[in-house]
């Protein structure tokens, strides 16, 4: 099968790599970059956890052809934690009790990221609405709202 | 303490003594602590570790070509295309895989054959009827859809009641007879027929238990490597049961377990589903000997929805429950069909389960079922949350709110009056288990508090003044934990080749290490629960060392030891049983070291924050760690003899803290699970008649799983498991047509409760009995939030529609189906 050429960034780093146009995002990441944050759950774009962020905006990476972010920006779960620490939100969840199995948590943190970056101060509602687009088997979602809730609260603390 | 038997079961011996080492405390420095998970940070940052994350040298991938007939026989296959296809290594058609391959193994006497690639039939949409290897899926995938398959069509059978009367070539498995039960029998436990005659009032009810399941975001995958010289195979799994799934696999695969070494993985979910992943090992250890190269076989979501062998209970009851008229309860008997669908694995396991709390915690005299297993063209039964024992729960609580109506009683008030009384314990109820301990209306009364019940009821009647269905359900359920196998076996009846008891044990090895770290190896692994962090809170408490101290790592089958793993509630109880054991030995090791480097008798010296001092005198102590030293290097300084032997570790197993066999005849089918957890849930809900929609305005959730070691966690299972029972009860259902389609085959159509569906919140309390025969009184809570919510969810709709007499008997209540209640109540 032919093979097209692509060039995006991943977590910060520039790749160049020719694909074939059937590649999912999702393989693309996980296989080919071996980025193994991004979950797959239910392969056809219902559950959200394999999402991550294209150019700063929530995509279902099961959903989406690799050739599809050439020349995008993509930030997957991998990235979150900077300089061997968590990062705040990650740390939140860990406080929180926001996951169980942990196979959801990596779409949440992405959805949860590209909310906390559009809406510094998100009301509780507007958690709610972003968290409804995923699902988790586990822990009844409560405890990943508080999560997001609590990340928003301490990077305000951080922002002081 | 005095106990309380039933009079068909003589109490002389009926009950072993206690094993219970660490009696349970009035306060604790680290159980009971809300610790965060030592589990998290790894999952937070990607380095999980599960099943799919995986990658061994060589590696190649399968995909499976599944059925898309209900029942048909395989004529002809047709793989000469898949094999041409350029990176295609293997194709295997079931009849290739029969030549090396034997039939999965199945709990099930007399059993019924499956194989992990369909032989001559396929019995079900989705069944495997051939395999690819390739060098990747992709192509993996593009061979199986040059697979040609010719198939001539069976009759099929999707309905349980009408199973019963199949023949001809309707009959699913000939070979086992001309009919598809799979089961058929009786059981009785007290006096029955009396308790009826005695009765005031008999309340009849028909209800239908539908099929859901537990499908965690992960499915089942696994990598198996074969090495042709030593006839060894190594595979990652993700199977729960890690100690027993060998046996399975290997039996099918025709060398001993001790050739398979599995290596656990980190689990995405499991809710039962992954206890056993025998047909997905079996296939990817088939297809790796075959290959002559390691393979990866993951299902994807549809393999998992149609073939996961894990769909839940359906069932269809027709009970009936005899009172006395001030609402006492007496008797309950029961006709039970279920349909387990196109194989057995487990034989009628679900309902040896249900019979460990049949009375629920009601003082019930006598017990009757008979019980019809069918067998039908859908995906095999097998495990989700509860085992059978949520659908006895959610029966027991509908006869319990029928009832009320028939005697025109306060449904919270029938309750009470038929709780077993805290003064009773240990109790045994008809079927013979045995109730450990417990304090039902404490848990009733908590949970009235914590609703503020008259407010609920305002509520309620202020709604509906304004011409609004709102109204009030309350569920009180047991939640048993601690299995013990018989419940596999006890009703197979004595003409099949009965067994006898098995511990199911659970172990540990504690090693501490020259630094004073303290290392927990688990035989069993992470499924979605905590282990690492009850193990971390329980050895903590053991030396009184800080968590941090504690390191916790997973054993392969090759190194471990004998356990059990995760399920029925267990983990918990059995790796503080594990710990106590070894910490035991641990600690005398350590202490005799002090004693000599302190020249004390080790007798006057404690464990006291991180240290080992002299009693009575602060100061005077050495660190874990200087003495772990001491005792790893400078071992000729010591006495000789093995006690003061180099290192300091220990391994333990411990036993199911109290089992008993069953009574020959089956007149009781002794303690099997006996670590007694209890629940109340109450639930406010409001529906819409126009549209049929449940929306959840409160809900209230007690439980009582003795000693809790972590509250924090504890009430992640309550809410989580609650979120799955709302989902039992209001929307999951696997749906197939009359052709034998599954046509919920995906998350787009079998619909599990996202935030939107779930209550504004699920306030959670505990009420602690600690169990007087496991170590700390620890009792298992994962399973109770799905065990309470359907039967508080079903009262509470049935009462918002009153004025239409509604009556809850069949779930799950989807809005469809709620409509069709009114629809069918507006008519006049």
């Amino acid at each position: 099968m032919t093979l097209i050429p692509m060039s995006l960034k991943v977590n910060g780093t520039r790749f160049e790599r020719a694909v074939e146009p059937r590649r999912l995002l999702s393989d693309f990441l996980r296989e080919d970059l071996d980025l193994k944050a991004t979950h797959v759950g239910c392969e056809h774009g219902v559950c959200g956890t394999c999402t991550v962020l294209v150019d700063g905006q929530a995509v279902r990476s099961c959903l989406s052809f690799a050739v599809q972010a050439d020349g995008c920006e993509v930030r997957t779960a991998d990235g979150l934690a900077q300089g061997g620490k968590l990062s705040v939100l990650q740390q939140a969840f860990w406080e929180k009790h926001g996951l169980q199995c942990g196979f959801c948590t990596p779409g949440m943190l992405m959805v949860a990221t590209e909310l906390l970056e559009r809406t510094p101060r998100p009301t509780k509602a507007e958690i709610e609405e972003a968290i409804s687009a995923n699902l988790c088997r586990c822990t009844g979602y409560y405890t990943i709202v508080e999560s997001v809730q609590r990340a928003a609260e301490m990077m305000q603390e951080g922002a002081k | 303490m005095t106990a309380t038997f039933p009079k068909h079961i003589a109490a002389e011996g009926y009950i072993p003594p206690s094993r219970q080492q660490e009696p349970p405390r009035k306060s604790y420095k680290y159980i009971g602590q809300n610790l965060k998970r030592v589990e998290d940070p790894r999952l937070l940052t990607g380095h999980g570790q599960y099943i799919d994350d995986i990658a061994v040298p060589g590696m190649a991938h399968a995909a499976v070509l599944r059925s898309d007939r209900a029942h048909a026989r395989i004529k002809r296959v047709d793989t000469s295309k898949a094999k041409a296809l350029a990176g295609v290594y293997l194709v295997l058609t079931g009849a290739e895989a029969k030549e090396v391959t034997g039939a999965t193994a199945q709990f099930a006497s007399p059993p019924v054959v499956q194989y992990c690639l369909a032989v001559d039939r396929v019995r079900h949409v989705g069944e495997a009827v051939a395999a690819v290897v390739a060098e990747n899926r992709y192509v993996a995938e593009d061979a199986c859809d040059l697979i040609e398959v010719e198939y001539e069509d069976l009759p099929v059978v999707v309905d349980p009641e009408a199973a019963m009367t199949s023949s001809g070539d309707a009959v699913l498995h000939p070979e086992r007879g001309p009919n598809n039960i799979a089961q058929h029998r009786t059981f009785t436990f007290g006096p029955v027929q009396e308790d009826f005659a005695k009765a005031d009032v008999v309340v009849k009810r028909t209800l239908r238990w539908g099929r859901s399941g537990a499908q965690p975001l992960e499915t089942v995958g696994c990598i198996a490597s074969y090495e042709p010289g030593s006839g060894k195979f190594t595979m990652y799994t993700n199977s729960s049961f890690l100690n027993y799934v060998g046996w399975l696999v290997g039996a099918s695969l025709g060398v001993s377990a001790s050739k398979l070494n599995l290596i656990p993985c980190v689990t995405g979910g499991s809710f039962g589903s992954k206890l056993f992943t025998h047909k997905v090992m079996t296939l990817a250890g088939t297809l790796a000997r075959a290959a002559g190269r390691p393979v990866k076989f993951l299902e994807d979501r549809l393999d998992n929805i149609t073939s996961c062998d894990n769909h839940g209970s359906d069932r269809i009851y027709r009970c009936e429950l005899a009172l006395q008229r001030d609402g006492t309860m007496q008797s309950l008997r029961f006709q039970v069909i279920d349909d387990y669908g196109a194989y057995f694995q487990f034989g009628v396991g679900t309902h040896g389960n249900s019979l460990c709390q049949i009375v629920g915690p009601y003082r019930i005299n006598s017990v009757q079922m008979e019980l019809i297993a069918v067998l039908t063209n859908k995906c095999q039964q097998g495990a989700y949350r509860g085992f059978g024992s949520e659908v006895t729960n959610w029966m027991l609580e509908r006869m319990a709110d029928a009832a009320a109506d028939e005697l025109k009683m306060d449904p919270i008030e029938l309750r009470r009056r038929n709780l077993i009384q805290p003064d009773q314990f240990p109790y045994v109820i008809p079927s013979g288990n045995l109730y450990d301990s417990g304090n039902y209306p404490a848990v009733l009364e908590e949970a009235l508090r914590i609703a503020e019940l008259p407010k609920w009821q305002k509520i309620r009647d202020d709604a509906r003044a304004q011409g609004r269905c709102v109204g009030i359900g309350a569920a009180t359920c047991q939640e048993r934990s601690v299995f013990s196998a018989t419940e596999f076996w006890s009703l197979n009846g004595t003409e099949n080749p009965g067994f006898t008891l098995t511990s199911s044990p659970e172990s540990t090895q504690l090693r501490v290490d020259p630094t004073g770290t303290i290392h927990v190896t688990l035989g069993s692994p992470f499924w979605g629960n905590s282990p690492e962090t009850m193990a971390t809170q329980i050895v903590a408490e053991q030396f009184q060392v800080d968590p941090s101290q504690v390191n916790v790592v997973y054993a392969d089958t090759q190194s471990g030891f004998n356990s059990t793993g995760p399920g029925g509630s267990r983990f918990t109880v059995m790796i503080a049983g594990a710990i106590v054991g070894a910490a035991k030995q641990v600690k005398d090791k350590l202490l005799r070291v002090a004693g000599h480097m302190m020249e004390a008798d080790a007798g006057d010296l404690e464990f006291r924050a991180g240290k080992i001092g002299l009693k009575g005198a602060p100061g005077k102590e050495k660190t874990i760690g200087e003495v772990a030293l001491f005792a790893h290097y400078f071992r000729l300084n010591l006495p000789a003899g093995d006690d003061f032997a180099s290192g300091v570790d220990a391994s333990y197993v411990y036993d199911h803290p109290l089992t008993t066999m069953p009574a020959a005849d089956r007149s009781h089918l002794g303690i099997f699970y006996p670590i007694m957890g209890h629940m109340c849930h109450l639930a406010l809900v409001e529906v819409d008649p126009r549209t049929g929609k449940v929306a959840i305005l409160d809900y209230v959730a007690v439980h009582d799983a003795g000693t809790v070691v972590n509250p924090m966690t504890l009430a992640g299972h309550i809410r989580g498991g609650t979120a799955q029972g709302i989902g039992t009860a209001l929307y999951e259902k696997f749906h197939y047509d009359e052709n034998g389609q599954l046509v919920t085959g995906t998350f787009a159509d079998y619909l599990m409760p996202t935030l939107a569906e779930m209550p504004p919140a699920i306030r959670v309390g505990h009420v602690e009995t600690p169990s007087p025969f496991t170590e700390y009184g620890i009792k298992g809570g994962g399973e109770g939030g799905r065990m309470g919510a359907p039967g508080a969810l079903s009262r509470a709709i049935e009462d918002a529609l009153t004025q239409y007499g509604v009556r809850c008997n069949e779930l799950p209540l989807t809005p469809r189906k709620v409509r069709e209640l009114v629809r069918a109540g507006e008519k006049p």
